[in-house]
């Protein structure tokens, strides 16, 4: 028996203007943003930016992580994996995919749900130029770690759920993106599946009605028609975001529910899940800082073209530079806790921090005498930086810096979400996990510094 | 630090190709073009000499790169690699093959053949790895221009001001490239065009970066006291110093960015063997590894031609030019002669050997008589240099 014990989101930092994308295409007047991931994230980077998020305020270690995207890095591989790797579980703890469709994320959910693990669902939704899955689908990911049911956060009062057969979305493998049956169609397939849960929940539940209320779907219909169908629900709220859409769903409503409130989650995808929750007490303490609605405001704008050539849909005249190698298979697996949760080796003698790890020490020439040491989580300040113009980047140009991370350690790594005016000597960073460029269908995970919002710049410790 | 070998060997023939883009020649046409240049100076001939060391980066690999273009009688040929120290690299490593009294003459010569790969700049051939290296992403314009802002940070300089060295670090080179009939640019460029390049990396232009281009260059090495049975006007190797540094500022925090500690123990040492006390005094002339004009700026201070934080300043009061106290670069450097990687140390001290025969045309100094060269392979933080002082006399 395990509760839900924490949650946290994580929305990339880009957005698309779609009266950009009307204006481009011809196609009228478009109004409002969408949250799209950078060039450089993918599903499994974003879903070890929520669950680092997660574990950093609740720390904790899984016994499981069940990922879930339609939108998988890698087939034939598990990409749960990397996910693992990055944040420094140990191997003991399983970690599996759960791919291909929206209903994934809810899979994700019941597993971790019975086995006390980590739920992690991310998304990269692409539609094709001028489509509705372009304008109204959001990228983004969410964790959901379920744990003692002291710890709970709200108590789920009654889970059900509804298979049905039905052609209202697909997607070819390898296509880049997915096709829709006519909106009607499956808005009137799930308007009774989704008013049937609802009834049956509440009546499970002994209760009238429910004080926060989400409908998400991968139908832009059902979305459109939360409101109206019960009064006061929400729906996904940074459109239809793939597997994360159920999570990320939960997610806003748990930022705002008080202890005691209730709260009715329904997701119409291939069927219909339902999940019904009462917020306790630990909620409070536990709440995200950054809620999903801070985390959609702000962001930078992407342009348009730019947003095309980073999904594949315009190609761009490359730097007259050689395309990298694909990282190769034995160099990474040795270098894996380097690689992946950016572990260095500091010396049990003198203290002096390696980035990379190494085994003879830089400052005091001690031979194998190093303690590992992950920096993932730690802050830092650039010694100096530059904007490689000439440098092959999957979107030029390359933004470097040296970092110095507090309490010791320096390397040389991209930044990301940046602009070539946002740095200067001494600006504070952090990490964040990052997909360098993919080279002959080998992606190259790796970290990137981050510039710091100004409220966690300050220096840890004084050491700058 | 090196004993040492002072005034034991000496270079009596040398030969240098144009640097430039050989879109007609091969590597092995330019390693022809140099060493002819060097036998066609001297009675001896390819057979009469005893070894050769090849430097080149990535225009051949092994031995056989020289012996097959020369079509040697089966002569030892050791290919060298060191960055861009290979062509000074295959002349320490002759030379010391000379003072160790195995052989009496032997030639050291240089190639690279850059313009074949179509690409922008200089490629890497790195072993498979796992892709987390810097060196994999950041080009070198890049990885230098680290200096710019690091440097100001560190003096307080203003970077307008530090934007008008590094400009003048270039114009002084392409001035002084336009008096080499040997150069890839030989014109003049003015300050507004320097400044008006499109971008690179950082604040480098495209005329803060050295020249991609083919060439070779060759010299020939005897026993000093057997010199003049060859030339009349020998240049003897005074020092020769090499550092591969531990690349601890690329992972020490106390590292600016501001200095090449590799540059300043290669320099000390090569000072000590040479038995140079104030560089600033003693050295006619430095041809030192300008493959970005805000290396120049930091080499100086490096070297002890300036004062910590002041290059700047030295640079645009005149000091490095050819009129100047002590002229850098005479030949246009690495800037605006051009930099085929295996070739430039040998062209370095081609310039000097040139300049100590009073042959330099119209770049020529007065009366020089002890020159330095430098080379620089990696980047900041991480990096192998490379030292010599070479003389006119025999101390």
């Amino acid at each position: 028996m395990t509760a839900l014990v924490a949650y946290a989101t994580y929305l990339p930092k880009h957005r698309l203007q779609l009266s950009e994308v009307a204006s481009t295409l011809g196609t009228g007047s478009g109004r409002g943003s969408r949250v799209v991931a950078s060039f450089d994230e993918d599903s499994t980077t974003m879903a070890v930016e929520a669950a680092a998020a997660l574990l950093r305020s609740y720390p904790a270690t899984p016994r499981s992580i069940y990922f879930a995207t339609t939108s998988p890095a890698y087939l034939d591989k598990t990409n749960a994996s990397a996910i693992h790797a990055a944040l420094g579980l140990p191997p003991e703890a399983f970690a599996a995919d759960l791919a291909g469709s929206a209903r994934s994320g809810m899979a994700a959910w019941r597993a971790a749900k019975a086995d006390g693990g980590l739920a992690v669902s991310a998304d990269v939704r692409v539609g094709r130029p001028g489509s509705s899955d372009e304008r109204t689908g959001g990228d983004g990911a969410v964790a959901l770690l379920f744990g003692d049911p002291k710890g709970a956060i709200a108590d789920v009062l009654a889970e059900r759920s509804w298979s049905t057969e039905i052609l209202d979305r697909w997607r070819a493998p390898g296509q880049l993106a997915g096709e829709g049956w006519e909106e009607r169609f499956g808005v009137e397939h799930y308007v009774p599946l989704l008013k049937r849960a609802a009834g049956e929940m509440l009546a499970e539940a002994g209760l009238e009605a429910v004080d926060h209320m989400v409908v998400v779907s991968p139908n832009p219909g059902v979305r459109k028609q939360a409101a109206r169908l019960f009064s006061g629900a929400a729906t996904s709220p940074l459109g239809h975001s793939g597997a994360a859409d159920f999570g990320l769903g939960l997610a806003s409503m748990l930022d705002r529910a008080m202890p005691g409130e209730t709260i009715l989650v329904l997701s119409a995808a291939d069927g219909c899940d339902a999940v019904l929750l009462r917020a306790t007490e630990n909620l409070v303490r536990k709440r995200q800082q950054r809620t999903v609605a801070d985390q959609l405001g702000g962001g930078i704008d992407v342009a348009y073209a730019t947003y095309l050539s980073w999904r594949g849909w315009l190609e761009r005249e490359p730097p007259r530079r050689p395309e990298p190698d694909r990282p190769a298979g034995p160099p990474s697996a040795r270098a894996a806790d380097w690689k992946f949760s950016f572990t260095g080796s500091v010396c049990s003698r003198c203290g002096f921090t390696h980035l990379p790890p190494m085994r003879v020490c830089k400052n005091c020439g001690a031979m194998d005498e190093m303690e590992a040491r992950s920096l993932a989580a730690a802050t830092g300040t650039v010694a100096t930086y530059t904007v490689d113009r000439l440098a092959y980047s999957p979107s030029p140009p390359l933004i470097e810096a040296i970092v110095d991370f507090d309490g010791g350690g320096r390397y040389t790594l991209e930044v990301a979400d940046a602009q070539p005016d946002d740095l200067a000597v001494g600006t504070r960073v952090d990490l964040s996990f990052r997909r360098l460029y993919t080279a002959r269908g080998v992606h190259n995970y790796f970290w990137k510094a981050r510039v710091l919002a100004p409220e966690r710049s300050t220096p840890v410790g004084g050491a700058v | 630090m090196s004993k040492g070998i002072r005034d034991k060997v000496a270079v009596v023939a040398m030969g240098c190709t144009r640097f430039g883009e050989h879109w007609s020649s091969s590597a092995e046409d330019l390693l022809v073009d140099a060493t002819k240049e060097l036998f066609d100076s001297t009675s001896v001939s390819r057979d009469d000499i005893e070894a050769y060391w090849l430097g080149t980066l990535a225009s051949g690999q092994s031995g056989l790169t020289l012996s097959k273009a020369l079509a040697l009688d089966y002569k030892p040929v050791t290919r060298v690699e060191n960055y861009c120290a290979t062509g000074s690299e295959a002349f320490r490593n002759a030379c010391y093959a000379v003072a160790s009294g195995a052989y009496d003459r032997v030639v050291a010569v240089g190639v690279e053949k850059l313009k074949d790969s179509g690409y922008s700049g200089l490629l890497r051939s790195d072993p498979p790895g796992d892709g987390t290296a810097a060196e994999l992403s950041l080009t070198a314009p890049a990885a230098f221009s680290l200096l710019d802002p690091a440097y100001c940070a560190r003096y307080g300089v203003d970077p307008a001001d530090m934007r008008a060295a590094m400009t003048h670090v270039a114009w002084k080179n392409h001035s002084n490239g336009a008096r080499n009939p040997k150069a890839q640019f030989q014109s003049q460029v003015t300050k507004e065009k320097i400044e008006a390049a499109p971008k690179v990396a950082g604040r480098l232009g495209v005329f803060d970066c050295s020249g991609v281009s083919d060439g070779a260059a060759a010299a020939l090495i005897v026993r000093a006291e057997e010199a003049h049975n060859y030339t009349d006007r020998p240049m003897y190797v005074k020092g020769l110093s090499l550092v591969a540094g531990p690349a601890r500022g690329a992972a020490d925090p106390d590292y600016d960015y501001t200095t090449f500690p590799e540059v300043v123990r290669s320099a000390q040492d090569a000072y000590e063997q040479a038995g140079v006390t104030d560089p600033r005094s003693e050295i006619s002339l430095a041809e030192v590894h300008d493959c970005f004009t805000p290396t120049e700026l930091v080499l100086m201070e490096d070297m002890g031609f300036a004062e910590r934080g002041q290059a700047w300043k030295d640079i645009l009061d005149g000091a490095f030019e050819l009129g100047g106290r002590l002229p850098v670069n005479t030949d246009g450097g690495l800037k605006s002669f051009g930099h085929p990687v295996g070739a430039s140390g040998l062209r370095m001290l081609y310039e000097c050997w040139l300049q100590f025969r009073g042959q330099a045309g119209e770049r020529q100094l007065d009366d020089p008589h002890l020159a330095l060269t430098h080379n620089l392979g990696g980047r900041p933080g991480s990096c192998v240099s490379f030292v010599s002082v070479v003389g006119s006399d025999r101390g």
